[in-house]
């Protein structure tokens, strides 16, 4: 254990659209010691298996299938020369920012970082947390499983299918497994509105005519080694199941889409603070963690529906960090700014915490609502005053949101103690 | 003179805007609720001609990393022909090595389109 511990000034963790585009912008604001590392064999991470179209229009232009687009990124990644380490898993992050790693090739690592980006992305709700009662049979795949299982493996999990949750993972393999030669029964969903964006509802359900069923749950699985059956039935209000209401499904498969984490167990043992909403890091203007050069993004961070997003936050974050290790550390993690509250309809923001001294001049702030809303306005105010008003025809807490802020706005607003972000009526 | 007007949801990109068609004695007259150009496109094929990008995948022979490649239809092919264009594509392998881009399946059901590689195996 004598050796001098390696030293690099950027650690980006994880290689998936939000870790390469992270690298990329740090080498390009100037900092050229950027090292991914990457669990998987290749780049690119959840993409690889998304092999449908509707990535990057509004970052490239054009529409891209996953792989596409990550190879656009991978590329330039490339062309920079930007070190990767693939087959390594980071096992551990240090407050310190030492970064512990294990891979075939060289056993168990150690890696002072300068800063540390996390770009671990998110893992599937687990069906244990589900209380769908019953045997646990083969054939009860989640989505994103049953995903890799077709496009990557090449296997068709099952030929009768019925699916529960209306995320865009389920979505999408509704119509992939249509396309494969499965039937597809119906999608239930418990809520009573989809999980999911609505183009994927109108070009994998409503094209191939399978039921989207809200306001509906799985109450029963039958089968001992393999599903034979599934029985729904619709819930009220308190999404409790109405007796009577149950239909019963026979089919071989039952695909779970029910909702994606982000992955933090590393950013835990980092000492880094977690939002009880996203369950991903509460940072600040910079994307920030609590701990001093630890930055987060892409959907390690929150939950992320569009690519175009991810890379675009990812891209600041990686930005930031290069500006952290380039600069003096000691002034970069000063106060923590001004608290950014999400209240009336608004989840959360991300971030969740402004200095105004240290914003570029306009900051993008993300956000969700908790529910379907017709004909709001969006509002910002500082303290009581409301400086943006914005009507939106249509939000549903499947499709993020997001309001501009200017420094100028925020500097100019001495004593300012709150930013609010707030849906209202009129 | 028959009026009509047609809610639909614009598949173009993931934004998913809600557009309002209207029609009169089947002409498309109007597009309104898009936020790009492509929107407006969309909304006149959609209720006259509605087409799909279809995307799957090929078993690749010879590619060290891979055992599928992913693939998609180079434009839009009309909305009927989707199944034509999957049924065509079953009995179909790729060689490696693939780049992206390259023609796995020349103008697939007849459509004129040609199915292309958008995976590197
Ligand atoms: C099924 C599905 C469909 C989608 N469809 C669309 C769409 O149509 N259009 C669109 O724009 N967006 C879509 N998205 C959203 C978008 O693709 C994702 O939000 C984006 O890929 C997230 O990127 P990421 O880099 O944060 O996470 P990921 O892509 O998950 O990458 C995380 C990477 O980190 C690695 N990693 C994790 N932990 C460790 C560790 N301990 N050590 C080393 N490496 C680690 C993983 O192996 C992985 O490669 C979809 C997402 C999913 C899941
Ligand atoms: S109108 Fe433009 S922005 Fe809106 S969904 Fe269509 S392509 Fe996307």
């Amino acid at each position: 254990m004598s050796a001098a511990i390696e030293r690099r000034a950027i650690v980006v963790v994880g290689g998936g659209p939000a870790g390469l585009a992270a690298a990329i912008a740090a080498y390009e604001a100037g900092e050229h010691d950027v090292l991914i590392l990457e669990r998987d064999t290749q780049l690119g991470g959840i993409l690889n298996q998304c092999i449908h179209n509707g990535f990057g229009l509004h970052t490239f232009k054009e529409e891209l299938t996953g792989p596409e687009y990550a190879q656009r990124f991978i590329d330039r990644a490339d062309e920079l020369g930007i070190e990767r380490r693939l087959g390594t898993m980071v096992l551990d992050i240090s407050s310190e920012r030492v970064v512990t790693t294990v891979s075939a090739a060289n056993g168990i690592d150690r890696i002072q970082a300068g800063a540390v980006v996390l770009a671990m992305g998110c893992r599937e709700r687990p069906r244990g947390a589900l209380a769908t009662p019953g045997y646990r049979p083969a054939g009860v795949y989640s989505a994103g499983t049953a995903q890799r299982l077709v496009n990557i493996e090449g296997q068709l999990p099952g030929r009768e299918v019925v699916i529960l949750g209306s995320g865009d993972i389920g979505l999408i393999m509704a119509r992939r497994m249509t396309l494969e030669g499965a039937h597809v029964a119906c999608v239930a969903e418990i809520m009573p509105y989809s999980g999911g964006l609505k183009r994927n509802i109108v070009q994998c359900l409503d094209d191939f005519g399978i039921p989207l069923l809200l306001s509906h749950t799985v109450v029963d699985v039958e089968g001992r080694d393999r599903v034979e059956a599934v029985t729904i039935a619709q819930v009220d209000e308190r999404l409790k199941p109405i007796p009577g209401t149950e239909v019963r499904y026979p089919c071989d498969t039952l695909m779970l889409s029910v909702g994606l984490l982000p992955e933090n167990e590393l950013s835990r043992e980092a000492g880094v603070e977690l939002s009880p909403v996203t369950r991903g890091p509460v940072v600040d203007q910079s994307l920030q963690t609590s701990v001093a050069g630890i930055f987060a993004c892409g959907n390690v961070l929150h939950v992320h529906d569009l690519v175009d997003f991810v890379s675009q936050e990812a891209a600041a974050a990686g930005t930031q960090a290069a500006r952290y290790v380039m600069a003096d550390a000691e002034e970069a993690s000063a106060s923590r700014g001004i608290p950014v509250a999400a209240t009336d309809g608004v989840r959360y923001t991300v971030p969740s915490f402004i200095d105004p001294q240290r914003m570029d001049d306009t900051l993008t702030v993300r956000f969700r609502v908790a529910n379907e809303f017709r004909d709001r306005y969006v509002s910002v105010y500082l303290d009581d005053e409301r400086i943006q008003h914005r009507k939106k025809r249509v939000m549903a807490p499947g499709e993020m949101e997001q309001v501009v802020l200017k420094r100028a706005d925020l500097l100019a607003r001495e004593g300012l103690s709150q930013i609010t972000v707030k849906l209202e009526e009129a | 003179m028959a009026q009509e007007t047609r809610e639909l949801i614009c598949i173009n990109c993931p934004m998913g805007c809600p557009l309002t068609v209207t029609l009169e004695d089947g002409v498309v007259t109007s597009v309104s609720g898009n936020t790009c150009p492509r929107g407006d496109a969309y909304g006149r094929k959609e209720v006259t001609n509605p087409t799909r990008i279809v995307t799957t995948t090929v078993p690749v022979d010879g590619s060290a990393t891979e055992r599928m490649v992913s693939v998609k239809t180079a434009l839009d092919i009309p909305k009927g022909k989707i199944f034509d264009v999957v049924r065509e594509l079953s009995g179909v392998r790729a060689q490696a090595p693939v780049e992206i881009g390259d023609v796995v399946l020349a103008n697939v059901a007849g459509t004129g389109v040609d199915v292309i590689a958008t995976k590197r195996a």
